[in-house]
């Protein structure tokens, strides 16, 4: 599988960096053997009304991606569609490619379950299930393997670990989750996520309803996580898309004329060093430098 | 130095008297208030003259019937000579039918509810919530029939493996009581699942479940306060019906707990007695009131029970 996709992967790197100078150091065809995940051409449609269309890019080992750009700008709705949450939304309809290790997860073979298990999320505001802290992070381990009593235990405890949370809460596994922090509460979600031991992780706004102090765990935590598993954000605040992201995607609307609701779009792809310092597109400079958004 | 109002502060008081237009509409919100009120407390009232009038006879019945009678024995013939007045008669009977349309509603609701909440279709869905309310609306005495003309002779007597049924019996009775109160604990049970909040499923989701672990391993713990709830009231509401019981069940007051034999509940005999030529001031009328008084208190417990459950277990998100 993987030989048939590399071409495509790095041509799909140089068709999406064709825009800039050619030779962008740190980005070089040795990224393109690092791909987990490609979406091309990837629209999707509530419905009748296109609300992302044609999104392109790429997500790779060891990097934090990050989607920015107005509200309604669809970058949400490309993120859920790379787990399939999307299938969750009736009206919602996913056209064109989404390849995973060079699976199509809209073809045939893939199994959203599957997918979801090995592209895990973590949601805008904590959703922590009313169970213990053990039980949420137990669950998804319970679903997806047979373990024993002890290994189910080694998972919480590494799951909770990764999170950073081990130490706040290894002596009350059994209380509940609510009684935690909004940040712990987030970085049990994390764990949670992490429990399934999944290759992707996404995280849809996960600092929009914490504190500073929390939301520098939860970025502290991501830096030292993405090696394992590479990480999409989708964030509103530009300063955490510099601070934690490797590459970053700015989506923005247009007015497609026949709907008052515009289309989101793509604008530009690309190292976030490069994006905020000297981007290619002018709508990308007047979004960081604040002229817009 | 002297405090003197400016022109513009006495302007403004002005304006904030009530003109004559201005008290009359505040007379009239008074009057819509009051209104308002006097028919919520409708209700109160009500209730507290229902208990009311329970009150009196009852405690008339017990200088007749000590209490040692009424919950020591266990046989019932309150209006033939010489009269037994052993509620367990129809406490068993009243028990039975219960029992019967629970195991009937509980797992039948729960499999809707969980139907309609997550593997149904929109369209799916428009068609079986109105079917449900249609159900739910159907007069009992309906339900009746169908339960002693078509449930009993073409389904429990010919599928009954122990031995001989009545033509009446607890087992059709309790059956199509199940069958009734079932829109209503799918409906309640429903409406818990929809109140979890959708990002709680959502995460659920994002683990890799299918929809059987997600319903069983998230929405129903989610939900319980909501499901036991719509537990007790289906309950309740099964302890209370009179026609159906009356219509299938027969009329023979008797102390069992089988399922084949014709009995009468507590809600029956009432019924039963009630449209029956009890003189008014004789201990087979009072037996009425008692045993009103008896199956009120029992919904009363049931229903204060279903309150504190829900109070108790609910999860309060955000």
């Amino acid at each position: 599988m993987n030989e048939t996709t590399t071409p495509t992967a790095q041509s799909l790197i140089a068709s999406s960096l064709s825009k800039g100078d050619g030779n962008i150091p740190g980005v070089n065809s040795g990224r393109a053997a690092q791909i987990v995940m490609e979406a091309r051409d990837l629209s999707v449609y509530y419905g009748d009304f296109l609300a992302v269309r044609q999104a392109t890019f790429s997500i790779a080992r060891n990097e934090i991606t990050a989607f920015i750009g107005p509200s309604g700008c669809g970058k949400s709705t490309i993120l859920r569609s790379l787990n399939r949450m999307n299938d969750l939304i009736h009206s919602a309809r996913v056209v064109g490619t989404v390849l995973y290790r060079g699976i199509d997860l809209y073809g045939p073979l893939a199994d959203p379950g599957e997918v979801r298990r090995r592209i895990g999320m973590v949601f805008q505001k904590p959703n922590p299930f009313p169970k213990s802290i053990y039980d949420n992070v137990a669950f998804g381990p319970r679903v997806n393997e047979k373990f024993t009593k002890s290994e189910l235990d080694g998972v919480v405890e590494d799951s909770l670990r990764k999170a950073a949370l081990w130490d706040e809460v290894k002596d009350r596994l059994k209380a509940s989750a609510f009684s935690l922090s909004g940040g712990q509460q987030q970085r049990l979600c994390i764990a949670r996520a992490l429990a399934v031991n999944p290759d992707v992780l996404l995280m849809d706004e996960p600092c929009s309803a914490l504190d500073p102090i929390a939301t520098g765990r939860i970025e502290d935590l991501m830096r030292e996580i993405k090696s394992e598993y590479p990480i999409v954000i989708v964030t509103h605040n530009m300063q955490q898309a510099a601070r934690v992201s490797d590459m970053t995607a700015f989506f923005s609307v247009e007015s497609t004329g026949d709907t008052n609701r515009p289309t989101g779009m793509l604008v530009e792809y690309d190292r976030t060093v490069d994006m905020f310092s000297h981007p290619h597109d002018e709508r990308t400079l007047s979004y960081v430098s604040g002229r817009m958004g | 130095m002297s405090f003197s109002p400016s022109q513009e502060a006495i302007e403004l008081l002005d304006n904030l008297l009530p003109s004559g237009a201005q008290q009359r509409r505040r007379i009239y919100e008074r009057v819509v208030q009051t209104v308002l009120m006097c028919t919520s407390f409708i209700t109160v009232i009500v209730l507290f003259a229902v208990a009311g009038s329970l009150v009196p006879p009852t405690i008339d019945f017990f200088q007749e019937v000590s209490f040692g009678e009424f919950f020591g024995r266990t046989e019932w013939y309150p209006l033939f000579e010489p009269p037994a007045y052993g509620i367990w008669a129809l406490m068993s009977a009243t028990f039975l039918v219960m029992t019967i349309a629970i195991i009937v509603a509980v797992p039948g609701g729960l499999a809707a509810a969980f139907f309609l909440n997550q593997y149904a279709s929109d369209r799916v869905r428009r068609y079986l919530k109105p079917t449900l309310e249609i159900l739910a609306g159907m007069p009992t005495v309906v339900f009746g029939f169908f339960a002693v003309n078509f449930v009993s002779p073409n389904i429990v007597q010919k599928l009954w493996p122990f031995g001989e049924v009545d033509f009446y019996n607890a087992l059709s009775a309790g059956l199509v009581v199940g069958i009734m109160i079932l829109p209503m604990m799918t409906t309640l049970a429903e409406d818990a699942m929809n109140s979890i909040p959708k990002a709680l499923i959502e995460g659920a989701y994002a683990l890799g479940p299918t929809k059987r672990e997600v319903c069983t391993g998230v929405i129903f713990p989610s939900a319980l306060s909501g499901i036991i709830a719509s537990i007790v009231i289906s309950l309740s509401r099964a302890i209370g019906e009179t026609t159906i019981v009356l219509l299938a069940a027969g009329a023979s007051a008797k102390f069992t707990l089988n399922p084949a034999e014709s009995v009468q509940t507590l809600a029956s005999f009432i019924g039963f007695a009630g449209i029956g030529d009890q003189e008014t001031d004789s201990t087979g009328y009072r037996t009425i009131f008692a045993v009103g008084t008896f199956l009120f208190i029992i919904t009363f417990i049931l229903n204060i029970i279903s309150i504190r459950v829900v109070r108790r277990f609910r999860e309060v998100y955000e």
